[in-house]
């Protein structure tokens, strides 16, 4: 577990990747992008498997990579998990997790003792004999997630992770893998190209577009109000901390947002509710009827967004602060409707069955 | 059986029976009354001990060089490598006896390896056993390659990226993934490089002669007797066909797994 630094270019013909970034110990960082931005070579880049052009990358103590030379990839102690599990046909899941170990020098014994823990560790211990033909895509994630961390990886790189997943099996995995990233403390990077992998996961987000770093910051930050246009394009979500209840999610000074958990949460864990701009309705008057929520806000600003008008929110005196910046979509017709002005009070309503609740932070 | 078209049906059958009917008539034309005796003559058990042992070591080298060139043939970005690999492929399409002549040139007393090989340590290779296995390595080493190189291609490097991101050396992971993934390429290419060998008879002849014990393998046996004794030529003859059809049943069936 430490920290990462790295500044790198990576020539291929007429792509340029050049980035620089840094990963504290301990920390996950959530790489978005869309397809060819650049994510995978980063990663490649990162664990070994190329070679960067130029740069420099650090890990804790040690230079992995500078002009004066490259520590091959075996020895950077860089895990890597992809969207394929790629387990090693010819062994059983255990024999996969012990991989790691054996060839880092660990006996026999020793190294299946360590198999044996991790694939405990991911609820994968019934399938210790069993070989990758007759393990499920979920299944073989599973076990390839504990072969990634049973060599104790000081750093781990995640390579999204989910994409070749069923969706059903989605859910169960991404809470899967963050409590062991968090259980382990071990620093992370993941590239992903969707936004829920990001929220669940990371604590910060860094944007590529095009081989360059667009945009970081928090992952509330980032997604809720991104500065960059095609960070805006992929999140652009409304987002509302707080900590997963029954009925949905519940803020912090005590709001409480109608939602749905289609990921496994526990009542009172760190949660974000997520809900389309585009499923908020506006009221001048506080609305009733069905279940929904309803936000008083002050209109702060209004613009156009395609063929809506986006309204963005902002807390009444003494209201909270995660109110600001909250967008409500909504038709020219209904904005001539309601004839409302940037400045006065109404009403942001979404209904629940419109607003998901994922785990997320610390 | 639809699918077919019908008209394809005739030259198909031809075909087949090309192959087979003179498998069906070698067995038919055998003396079954002396089969026996004529398979255990000391020439023909000499040729056959000589045949498999020559046959096993040729596999070796095919594993031991080829083996080794496939992963490269395989695995790296060397500029000249369709070359390379036509090269390779070059004893395919040759006939065995050019290959024969080459190593004997090569080779030979007088040729630019043999002559100082011969000079200044006295070792003659051409007409000695070791000359059987360099003959029959030149034309089956080939085959080995080819099978290798292509299940390398198939099973690609992905799982010895991973390999490496888990720790593993170059040495562990060619010993612990790469050579298991490739097994049952490594495995029929190794059998046919074997079968090869087995049959080998223009190249052996041209660069290591016909000296019972030594150099006479089955096939040149075959040959031989052919000359004189036909009930012998076909009894050794059978035994080579049995063991052919051993050979392919043992790869057709990893193949298809």
């Amino acid at each position: 577990m430490s920290r990462l630094s790295a500044d790198v270019a990576v020539v291929r013909g007429s792509f340029e990747l050049d980035v620089s970034l840094a990963v504290s110990t301990g920390e996950v960082v959530g790489v978005l992008g869309s397809n060819g931005a650049g994510k995978s070579t980063l990663l490649g880049v990162l664990a070994g498997l190329h070679l960067p052009s130029r740069g420099e990358i650090v890990l804790g103590e040690r230079t992995l990579s500078s002009p004066d030379g490259s520590v091959p990839a075996y020895r950077r102690r860089v895990g890597l998990l992809s969207q394929q599990a790629l387990l090693f046909p010819h062994l059983s899941a255990i024999d996969n997790v012990a991989f790691g170990p054996r060839s880092t020098g660990a006996g026999r014994r020793a190294a299946r003792e360590t198999a044996e823990r991790w694939l405990a560790e991911v609820d994968a211990s019934t399938l210790a004999d069993r070989k990758p033909a007759q393990l499920s895509g979920g299944q073989a994630q599973r076990v390839a997630i504990a072969r990634a961390l049973a060599c104790d990886p000081e750093l781990l790189l995640l390579d999204e992770p989910f994409a070749a997943l069923d969706v059903d099996a989605t859910p169960a995995i991404r809470s899967l893998l963050r409590r062991v990233v968090r259980a382990t403390g071990v620093t992370t990077l993941m590239v992903t190209h969707d936004v829920l992998d990001a929220v669940v996961l990371a604590d910060r987000i860094v944007v590529l577009d095009a081989g360059r770093v667009v945009e970081s910051g928090t992952t509330t930050e980032v997604l809720a109000r991104p500065r960059s246009a095609f960070a805006a394009r992929i999140a652009g979500l409304d987002l509302v901390p707080g900590q997963s209840c029954a009925d949905g999610l519940k803020t912090d000074e005590g709001t409480l947002v109608a939602g749905t958990h289609p990921d496994p949460v526990d009542d009172g864990e760190r949660a974000v509710a997520l809900f389309a701009p585009a499923s908020v309705a506006v009221f001048r008057d506080e609305p009733g009827g069905s279940p929904r929520t309803a936000l008083p806000v002050r209109l702060a600003a209004m613009e156009p967004h395609g063929e809506l008008i986006r309204l963005r929110a902002a807390p009444r005196p003494g209201g909270p602060d995660w109110l600001e910046g909250l967008a409500a979509d909504v038709t020219p017709a209904a904005v001539a409707e309601l004839g409302v002005e940037p400045g006065e009070e109404v009403w942001f309503a979404v209904k629940a069955a419109e607003v998901t609740v994922h785990p997320a932070g610390r | 059986m639809s699918r077919v078209p019908r008209f394809l049906w005739l030259p198909a059958a031809l075909a087949w029976l090309l192959v087979a009917v003179p498998i069906v008539g070698l067995v038919v034309r055998v003396d079954l009354s002396n089969f026996f005796s004529l398979v255990t003559s000391e020439a023909a058990l000499s040729a056959l001990w000589l045949s498999l042992k020559t046959g096993l070591a040729t596999m070796v080298l095919c594993l031991l060089f080829g083996g080794p060139l496939a992963v490269v043939l395989a695995r790296s970005q060397l500029p000249g490598l369709p070359f390379i690999r036509s090269v390779v492929l070059l004893p395919l399409v040759l006939p065995p006896v050019v290959g024969g002549l080459t190593l004997l040139f090569l080779l030979g007393r007088t040729g630019p390896i043999g002559g100082p090989l011969y000079d200044n340590f006295g070792i003659t290779i051409p007409f000695s056993t070791t000359a059987v296995v360099l003959a029959q390595t030149f034309v089956a080493m080939p085959f080995l390659v080819v099978s290798l190189e292509g299940s390398l291609r198939t099973a690609g490097e992905r799982y010895e990226a991973v390999a490496a991101t888990l720790g593993a050396s170059p040495l562990t992971t060619l010993r612990r993934v790469t050579i298991p993934v490739v097994l049952p390429g490594l495995v029929s290419g190794s059998v046919l490089a074997f079968a090869r060998a087995l049959g080998e008879f223009g190249a052996t002849i041209t660069f290591a002669g016909s000296l019972q014990g030594t150099t006479r393998t089955l096939p040149l046996l075959i040959y031989l007797q052919s000359q004189d004794d036909i009930d012998g030529a076909v009894a050794m003859s059978l035994v080579l066909v049995v063991i052919a059809i051993v050979v392919i049943l043992v790869t057709r069936t990893r193949d298809v797994r």
